[in-house]
């Protein structure tokens, strides 16, 4: 959607290093270099982060609501995924 | 899925306490009730820039300049969170800006009553980013996710503007003579005008009951008017200032002070235009966006010429 | 002169050329060209009005007679006043603005840098804090020229007439009096002419990027050091001045 406010943004950030990015807005800029400087003006003015990360809204392909059933609900019965299905000996302590 | 299966999941998502979120199915009522609310508080926000940024130039101290500077960069900060999340909802910021420039959309009332004097900018710190707050907290658990997150982030950074603003109103208030006159005269003129933010008497609020059944609003505009004057009164008091309402009494049956209504046809007549700036405010909206429009372009051709636009998928 | 009036006298200039500067800056904020860059414009702002609340305060301290950063700004007359005149211009268009803005960006940039090294240890942390600042605000306003430069017709006129009228102003950032020449000689202030070269290239490439071209052969415009303005000077303090002038006897 390019308005006359320049296309939309969507802006991540990295609170520290070694953190994962994080959702934290959107923004309009009509270039990339534009974009980083409006997210860091806008999102870090009280020291919300250390990187940024800002993506053309329009390059994010979403789920849809209705497929929450097919995408999600087989991953709930696979409990043989998770640590806490396994039993080990207390003797051995932590694995 | 058939319309009312649909139906069905957005009312049980709001019996359940969840969030409404941009790509669910929503009735086309309270999406049109989220558009107006949502661009009407980004309105607000950017509007608003415009009587406190009035007095940056003339902050009389180096302090309690960049604090002001600070304070209504935030407002444009929050006034662009609430665009984009209105965004969300299938409307560009091209058609919100233009519904505010043509006088379609509507903003806070409270913002077409002049800034006249330093007081002033306490008071609006104080009273009406108090009372914005009130409303703010409350959405911040609103049914729609992208508005909710905003308000949470918005919240968040509000913390220190009625703090600014007591703090003025402090420093007048405990000052000289005329500094107490001014901060006096700043609480006459914001006392009402304030009330007016909460939106009209319940039995008069056309849209009220939609926004509460939606969990759009959580609280009605009656309810947050009460709270605000049982928090404000006890502050005044503490600033050896009076509350320019003869008829305030505290009332112990209801745990909270009978006041004066604001004048609501002042009100009406504010929003539909007669207020004492709604025509300068405009106009300052404007001409903003016009004198703006070379420099859009400039950077739309600069960036179509390196290749860094991306166009629409 | 004394070392201490050098020192009063050059962190005043320091002082004043920020606090007109964001002055003249914070006029734009609610009216900017969209609401991003308003944003932007206003965080320059702050920064810049910062730096000058810094240097005003050290100012007070060093002439040390009961003055705050407050009483410099608000209770001095034009001509006790010692910004560089390209810092008090009207904003103009955003071209303008902008072009303004990249000139003082560029000269604080390359100036900061030598004076992080100076023997007077509250200039050198002034300016250490300030590095990180300039060193964003260059990049916000390069990245303008270039969009203005190579954007439109339009935007590239515009730029190329701030440059051409306010480029008889940026010989005044590089003048030296003795003041620089009494705290020079102490490692306190920084030579100019080796900030001149820097900012020379600077620009000139700059400017090449942007498809503009560098005004040639113009008549610069001097005064500042001692105290002389533009008539534009005396309204910015008129209505900077007016509140504390008007209730002497207040505390805000």
């Amino acid at each position: 959607m390019s308005d006359n406010q320049g296309p939309v943004w969507e802006i991540f950030l990295q609170k520290k290093a070694g953190q994962p990015f994080v959702h934290c807005g959107s923004l309009h800029a009509f270039d990339k270099e534009m974009a980083l400087q409006n997210a860091r003006d806008l999102y870090t003015r009280r020291n919300e982060g250390c990187a940024i990360w800002a993506v053309p809204s329009n390059a994010i392909v979403a789920s849809s609501p209705e497929d929450i059933g097919p995408f999600f609900e087989p991953a709930n019965d696979k409990v043989y995924r998770h640590p806490t299905f396994y039993q080990i000996p207390d003797a051995i302590g932590h694995m | 899925m058939e319309a009312n299966k649909f139906e069905e999941v957005f009312e049980s998502k709001l019996a359940k306490n969840e969030m409404v979120e941009p790509k669910d199915w929503m009735p086309e009522n309270y999406r049109k009730h989220l558009i107006r609310q949502i661009s009407q508080h980004a309105h607000s926000e950017i509007v608003g820039m415009l009587p406190e940024g009035n007095w940056i130039t003339r902050a009389p101290s180096l302090r309690s300049k960049v604090v002001l500077l600070a304070k209504v960069q935030d407002e444009g900060g929050h006034g662009l969170y609430l665009y984009t999340a209105a965004e969300t909802l299938g409307i560009s910021r091209d058609e919100l800006l233009n519904n505010l420039h043509t006088g379609k959309a509507k903003y806070s009332s409270i913002f077409n009553y002049p800034t006249l004097t330093w007081a002033d900018i306490g008071a609006v710190g104080w009273l009406v980013d108090g009372a914005a707050i009130m409303n703010q907290v409350m959405l911040q658990r609103t049914s729609y996710g992208p508005y909710a997150r905003a308000m949470v982030r918005i919240c968040k950074e509000e913390s220190f503007h009625q703090r600014q603003g007591f703090e003025i109103m402090t420093r007048l208030a405990f000052g000289t003579d005329e500094q107490k006159a001014m901060a006096q005269d700043a609480l006459n003129r914001w006392w009402y005008p304030t009330m007016m933010m909460f939106g009209p008497p319940d039995s008069e609020s056309p849209n009220s009951e939609n926004a509460i059944k939606w969990r759009i609003k959580r609280e009605t505009n009656d309810q947050l008017r009460q709270r605000f004057v049982n928090q404000t009164v006890p502050q005044i008091h503490y600033l050896g200032l009076t509350v320019p309402d003869q008829n305030l009494k505290w009332n112990e049956d209801k745990k909270g002070y009978d006041f004066s209504q604001p004048d609501w046809v002042e009100f009406k007549n504010v929003i539909s235009g007669n207020g004492p700036c709604n025509k300068e405010r405009l106009a300052a909206r404007n001409k903003a966006h016009n004198d703006g429009a070379w420099v859009r372009e400039a950077a739309q051709a600069f960036a179509k010429k390196r290749k860094e636009i991306y166009e629409a998928a | 002169m004394d070392l201490k009036t050098a020192l009063f006298n050059y962190t005043l200039r320091l002082g004043d050329t920020n606090l007109i500067l964001g002055q003249r800056l914070s006029e734009w904020t609610g009216h900017g060209p969209f609401l991003e860059e308003d944003l932007a414009l206003t965080n320059i702002a702050l920064d810049i009005t910062g730096a000058a609340k810094s240097f005003l305060e050290y100012a007070a301290s060093v002439e040390n007679k009961g003055r705050t950063e407050d009483d410099l700004a608000y209770f001095r007359n034009d001509r006790q006043f010692f910004n560089v005149q390209l810092t008090e211009l009207p904003n103009g268009d955003y071209a303008r603005t902008i072009v303004r803005q990249v000139f003082m960006d560029c000269f604080d940039f390359y100036f900061y840098q030598e004076l992080s090294k100076s023997k007077d240890e509250t200039l050198a942390g002034i300016a250490q804090k300030s590095i990180k600042e300039v060193t964003y605000h260059l990049r916000h306003s390069s990245s303008w020229v270039e969009r203005f430069g190579d954007g439109t017709n339009e935007s590239h006129i515009k730029a190329q007439n701030a440059l051409n009228e306010l480029w008889q102003f940026t010989d005044e950032l590089f003048e030296m009096n003795e003041v620089d020449e009494v705290l020079i000689k102490e490692g306190i202030a920084v030579d100019l002419s080796i900030v001149k070269t820097k900012w020379d290239q600077y620009i000139t490439e700059l400017l090449n990027k942007s498809t503009l071209s560098k005004p040639e052969n113009v008549f610069m415009q001097t005064g500042s050091r001692k105290g002389v303005h533009t008539e534009h000077l005396g309204y910015i303090l008129a209505e900077m001045q007016a509140l504390p002038r008007m209730y002497p006897n207040a505390k805000w």
